[in-house]
């Protein structure tokens, strides 16, 4: 028997992991994986939620958010490809400018 | 107990992959430490009981998504990151504010409510819940409209992926050709 705030704490932790991660790195693809790592502390918690009061529809909301990862992934990968075409870095600091 | 064993188990192996993907300086290091993470993850969603989130959580992120993203470190052949100098100031203060925070938090999730108390029910095989038709009966009934309007979504996602990745010239090129 796990107690569910085990899995909250846990999931907690994943979150916070990916808010340094954003906050500290300088590449702008480990930026983006802290994101997803953000997203997936927060699944654990709707799953974890999910099992406690056994509602199927936490579990389907984790569908939503994977899709949406996915989306956000193809998207956003494209964009540092783009923006590495014009500027030749993934250096946070040397993306400033808005225009070229 | 032998629950809570496996939960350790997979619990340290995913903050660890976590804490790696922070401390490693190659990106490619951090991918590979994310998808330690999500197969951990799988994990803990099978001691949950969701066994179809388990296997999603394998096929499509530490599958499909992380493959993205190794494809596009290795496209792009990116190197070691360079680091910047952070202020002092947010050196003093954000470290003890975490701290504080962090602790806060558990203190009150373990401790001072209802839900620190309760615990999940543990599953055995075959006695899972969450099985796969279950889901599809939800997401196909009372979740019917938020499932199509994301079919939209992900055909969006792929014509801004296309567009966004193909060369300048190669759009200017289309547009002379339809117009």
């Amino acid at each position: 028997m796990v107690p569910l705030s085990y899995y909250l704490v846990l999931g907690g932790i994943l979150f916070v992991c990916g808010v340094l991660g954003f906050l500290i790195k300088r590449n702008i693809i480990t930026i983006f994986m802290s994101i997803e790592l953000m997203l997936n502390g927060v699944n654990l918690s709707f799953v974890a939620y999910a099992a406690q009061w056994h509602a199927l529809s936490g579990q389907v909301f984790v569908f939503f958010v994977m899709v949406v990862a996915a989306a956000e992934a193809a998207v956003g990968l494209a964009i540092i490809i783009a923006v590495y075409r014009t500027r030749e870095t993934l250096n946070v600091d040397q993306v400033n400018l808005l225009k070229l | 107990m032998f629950h809570l064993i496996l939960f350790l188990f997979f619990g340290v192996i995913c903050v660890a992959g976590a804490v790696n993907l922070l401390v490693q300086s190659h990106p490619i290091n951090s991918a590979l430490s994310l998808i330690v993470v999500m197969a951990s993850l799988a994990g803990e969603y099978l001691l949950l009981g969701a066994e179809f989130v388990a296997a999603v959580q394998v096929i499509v992120y530490a599958g499909a998504i992380m493959v993205l993203f190794l494809i596009t470190i290795m496209l792009l052949n990116a190197g070691k990151e360079e680091r910047s100098k952070g202020s002092r100031v947010a050196t003093l203060i954000g470290v003890p504010g975490v701290i504080i925070g962090a602790v806060l938090v558990a203190w009150t999730l373990i401790g001072r409510s209802s839900i620190g108390r309760s615990t999940t029910q543990s599953v055995s095989i075959g006695a899972l819940w969450g099985a796969p038709q279950d889901i599809a009966r939800l997401l196909f009934h009372e979740f019917l409209l938020p499932f199509e309007v994301t079919s939209v979504l992900i055909l969006i996602a792929i014509m801004g992926a296309v567009v966004l990745t193909s060369k300048p010239e190669a759009v200017a090129r289309g547009q002379r050709k339809d117009g």
